[in-house]
């Protein structure tokens, strides 16, 4: 294993990110048995006095996932001097087969987190605390996934191991690549612009039937998915090239770097919080019918959809200008 | 949201006025927090400087250094392998050196010697590093003196001081000339301590370094790669092992921050049962504390890495200058060059704001449910 | 705003050893901008009943309705934001926080509800103007004398302009003087429009002509008259 600062810290986090999680795990079991909201007792009054422990404690696991997410890539960005091979993040997350696993599932419980937060905002607003079951089952399901994230990000540390020779994103995300990421790389120029300003439009759509017709809020959540899915695939097989002015380099982490104006902050972290809303937005609307939350749901979905529409439109103007910003001229590749 | 923004702004104002009414407490929290974001950080930023101070001194250095080896053990290189090693293909040039350490029993210090091409010597002249100019009072003009294998000493005149500006590496370096420096280590003439390669593609560094060991198998090529990627897990290790040492301070400062927290006086008890008696909400308490442990975190991060920078880079880490660097008697002196990155705060983050507010959830979450009606019994 | 109260209980640590009864089978009506006395020894269970009428805890069983909303039943959350539009407290023992103006501490009620700062401000010192603290509005707390004190205490009550006022034993720190000055100001108040509820146990309050209703308790339960 690889005994630095930052591995230590995102080994710790995730130790004690599981324990928050199991604690308020154990709390939400006894709020989901016990739980009576026409009840005047003492018992019901202390677990409605939980429920905001519960609630700080997610707040701060989701936090602290999200900075973690984002140290596991500056790490890997920072590790990559020490492995044969690797130039970049994408280097030292390919030196063994847990690493690429562990981003992914960071991922996951950011936007899990972001759901999360979203329906328990709505619920303390309802009087009657009426998606109580829904929040704590989905709590529960969140458990595991946080725990699988510690196990495979400590597989993938564990096995960091610095003679092993790994392959950078000069070979991974090339067109003669295997696999998915290959498959991606290696999509025409053509069909990825396609794919990536096409995804992004039906989203607007939805988006825009959604705060002019107040419903569809989960069909604009799952099209953000795909636009986000659509993005991620875009930026690999085409934005990239023209932020690095280089026909053949598809890295998404090389972005990050000094080198190349910090462009990755200004496209990732408009995407990243704008499907974060858009999700929430599906997960808010959904209540419009519990009576106690519709006032709230009517003015919160369209706000969120509205912020998270604005985001989209930055982080595809943002792209946007890179490619027309760059001296790459692609045509002789299409 | 103007509503909210507001309510911040109240509760911020709040929490300042209440941190103020109980300076004592929280001057303490904030000296022993500080402390630890200090230590934290100026570890931290001084291992990172000494790696980048490496990388900087290596990216100057050769490619491949090719050396003989004998039953193992490093030994002298025939001068004729330069013409072997000039036909590979992607060499772009070699040169053979002649170096060795000299120990010296004066001082009790290791110099490295070194035949340089870039200075023009005579047979009596001597370039030395700052550090030995300090520890043996000599200067520009000066004369040294060296003992030869067979016991009879030397005296050199000292033409010039390397500059400090990489002092890291040239601190210990004593520059002569080749004639003088076989005298000195009867190294016969015809035979080279190592030999350097450069190769201008970066991507037949590998296929080079094969082909040598191939068509010399006497020989070792050492790869500049290869020592920057030792020196960088070398460094990434040796800040592991401080940051473990200091787990102990950690989890002490968790402990007491736990305490400070849950041990509320009973004039703090007494003003939560008043604010939530006249209409605050257990969510604006909890919101109130948030604040309170962001003012601190961030006064006590600040404060810390500020001091930690100052440290580090404007005393040289006086501290800990022994732990980190201390492989020589010669100390070099030097100025780092300052830097800041993401990577770092969020470490530094993780070590001491992540735990010190895990630390806090419950004893605060404990406070705020008081009863409304708890100062009316 | 009318209040009813129907069949309220309050048992504390039900189900256990230490089980007890402070408020058995209550209901009553109290009346809109009038003033409106608890009368009964310490112990009779009224503090706890003006605890529950002002949202501060909830009954075990039974019903209070606070004009046509339903309260008891409610989340803590939702009672404490019925509580800050509706309920003004003035506390036995004044509880202001040490420390802080006496601006500040009239300030403090309307913290969460994110007002505008310079509005906020004008109407704490209109109020402390109405209540003669004018010169001390900028003085710590703890110079303030008891009179002054339970001034300061009845302007944070009136911050966030409550309908109904609610004060426990509100003389019990006052001398003479100050006690009648007291129910004048209620009385005061009352022509204003506000709803007062007291609970006391000094003839000088429940005797006083100002209050137009007395309820008796004993034990938990009212007496009848």
């Amino acid at each position: 294993m690889l005994f630095n600062p930052p591995v230590i810290a995102l080994i710790m986090v995730s130790v004690v990110v599981t324990l928050m999680l199991l604690a308020a795990a154990g709390l939400a079991v006894q709020i989901l048995m016990y739980w009576d909201i026409g009840s005047g007792s003492e018992r019901q009054l202390i677990l409605e006095r939980r429920t905001y422990l519960v609630s700080t404690l997610l707040t701060w696991v989701f936090a602290s996932e999200l900075i973690s997410l984002m140290l596991f890539i500056y790490n890997a960005e920072s590790m990559s001097g020490q492995f044969v091979g690797a130039m970049c993040a994408t280097g030292v997350l390919n030196v063994n087969a847990w690493g690429w696993p562990a981003l992914f599932l960071k991922l996951i419980i950011f936007f899990s987190g972001a759901v999360w937060l979203a329906i328990n905002h709505l619920d303390n607003q309802g009087f009657d605390f009426p998606l109580v079951k829904v929040k704590y089952l989905l709590l529960l399901i969140i458990l595991p996934l946080v725990m699988v994230e510690a196990f495979v990000q400590l597989q993938y540390f564990l096995g960091l191991k610095p003679n092993l020779i790994t392959s950078c994103c000069g070979s991974l995300f090339s067109s003669e690549a295997e696999g998915v990421v290959g498959n991606v790389s290696s999509l025409l120029p053509s069909t990825a612009l396609l794919l990536f300003y096409g995804a992004g439009l039906l989203m607007m759509l939805s988006g825009t039937w959604f705060l002019w017709r107040k419903s569809g809020g989960w069909v604009f959540s799952s099209l953000s998915v795909g636009a986000f899915i659509a993005s991620l695939a875009g930026m690999i097989s085409y934005v990239a090239l023209y932020v690095y002015e280089h026909p053949h380099h598809h890295c998404p982490f090389c972005v990050l770097k000094p080198g190349h104006d910090y462009a990755g902050y200004a496209l990732y972290l408009p995407l990243f919080a704008a499907t974060a809303l858009a999700l929430a937005t599906g997960a808010v609307s959904r209540w419009k019918h519990v009576p106690s939350l519709s006032a709230v749901v009517e003015s919160n979905a369209p706000r969120l959809a509205w912020l998270s529409m604005m985001l989209y439109a930055l982080f595809f103007s943002v792209a946007t200008f890179f490619v027309l910003r760059s001296s790459l001229v692609m045509a002789p590749f299409w | 949201m103007k509503a909210f923004i507001r309510k911040q702004g109240f509760l911020i104002d709040f929490t300042l006025s209440s941190l103020m009414r109980r300076k004592g407490k929280n001057i303490g929290l904030l000296i022993v927090y500080g402390l630890i974001v200090f230590l934290l950080a100026s570890v931290m930023l001084f291992s990172h400087a000494l790696r980048k101070e490496a990388g900087l001194v290596l990216q100057g250095a050769p490619e491949i250094v090719l050396q003989r080896m004998v039953a193992g053990r490093h030994a002298l290189i025939p001068a004729d392998y330069l013409d072997a090693i000039e036909s590979i293909r992607g060499v772009a040039g070699t040169e053979g050196r002649l170096w060795g350490y000299f120990y010296d029993p004066a001082v009790g210090a290791n110099y490295t010697v070194m035949v340089t091409p870039d200075y023009e010597l005579s047979g009596n002249e001597v370039v030395i590093g700052a550090g030995i100019s300090r520890i043996r009072g000599v200067a520009e003009g000066d004369f040294f003196s060296l003992r030869s294998d067979k016991g009879k000493t030397y005296v050199f005149k000292v033409k010039s001081l390397l500059d400090s500006e990489s002092e890291l590496v040239s601190t210990d370096l004593v520059l002569i000339s080749e004639k003088a420096f076989r005298v000195l280590t009867g190294i016969p003439e015809g035979r080279l301590t190592d030999i350097i390669l450069k190769v201008r593609n970066p991507r037949e560094v590998q296929k080079v370094a094969e082909k040598l060991v191939a068509r010399l198998p006497d020989t070792r090529p050492i790869l500049r790669e290869e020592i920057l990627r030792t020196y960088d897990s070398i460094f990434a290790w040796r800040q592991g092992i401080v940051f473990v040492l200091l787990l102990g301070a950690l989890l002490a400062f968790v402990i007491f921050a736990w305490d400070k927290a849950s041990g509320l006086s009973a004039e703090e008890k007494r003003e939560i049962g008043i604010l939530k008696a006249v209409g605050w909400e257990t969510g604006d308490v909890l919101r109130m504390k948030f604040w309170e442990g962001a003012i601190i975190s961030f006064s006590a991060f600040t404060l810390g890495y500020l001091a930690a920078y100052l440290h580090v880079f404007y005393s040289s880490a006086v501290l800990f200058e022994p732990v980190l660097k201390g492989w020589s008697v010669l100390y070099p002196q030097f100025d780092l060059v300052p830097f800041v990155d993401g990577l770092q705060l969020a470490t530094l983050f993780f070590f001491t704001v992540f735990p010190y507010t895990v630390a806090t959830i419950i004893p605060i979450w404990q406070a705020s449910i008081t009863d409304p009606d708890a100062i009316m019994r | 705003m009318r209040i009813e109260l129907s069949n309220i209980e309050k048992i504390f640590n039900r189900g256990r050893h230490n089980e007890f009864r402070a408020i058995r089978d209550v209901s009553m009506e109290i009346a809109p901008n009038r003033i409106t006395c608890l009368k009964g020894a310490s112990g009779s269970g009224k503090t706890t009943l003006l605890s529950m009428i002002g949202c501060l805890s909830r009954p075990t069983s039974g019903r209070i309705l606070l004009g046509e909303r339903m309260i008891s039943g409610l989340p803590e959350r939702f009672l404490t934001d019925i509580r800050r539009h509706t309920f003004g407290f003035v506390f036995q023992r004044f509880n202001l926080i040490q420390g802080l103006t006496v601006l500040d501490n009239i300030m403090i009620p309307a913290y969460p509800l994110g007002l505008d700062h310079g509005e906020l401000k004008r109407s704490a010192k209109l109020l402390l103007k109405q209540f003669g603290l004018e010169r001390v509005s900028n003085n710590p707390v703890q110079w303030l004398s008891g009179g002054e004190a339970q001034r300061v205490a009845i302007c944070r009550a009136l911050i966030n302009d409550p309908g109904v006022l609610l004060a426990d034993e509100p003389t019990a720190n006052l001398d003479l003087k100050n006690s009648r000055e007291f129910m004048e100001l209620i009385g005061n108040l009352s022509e204003s429009g506000k709803t007062i509820l007291m609970t006391s146990h000094d003839p000088l309050v429940y005797e006083s002509p100002v209050v137009d209703e007395v309820v008796e308790m004993h034990d938990g339960q009212i007496m009848v008259k």
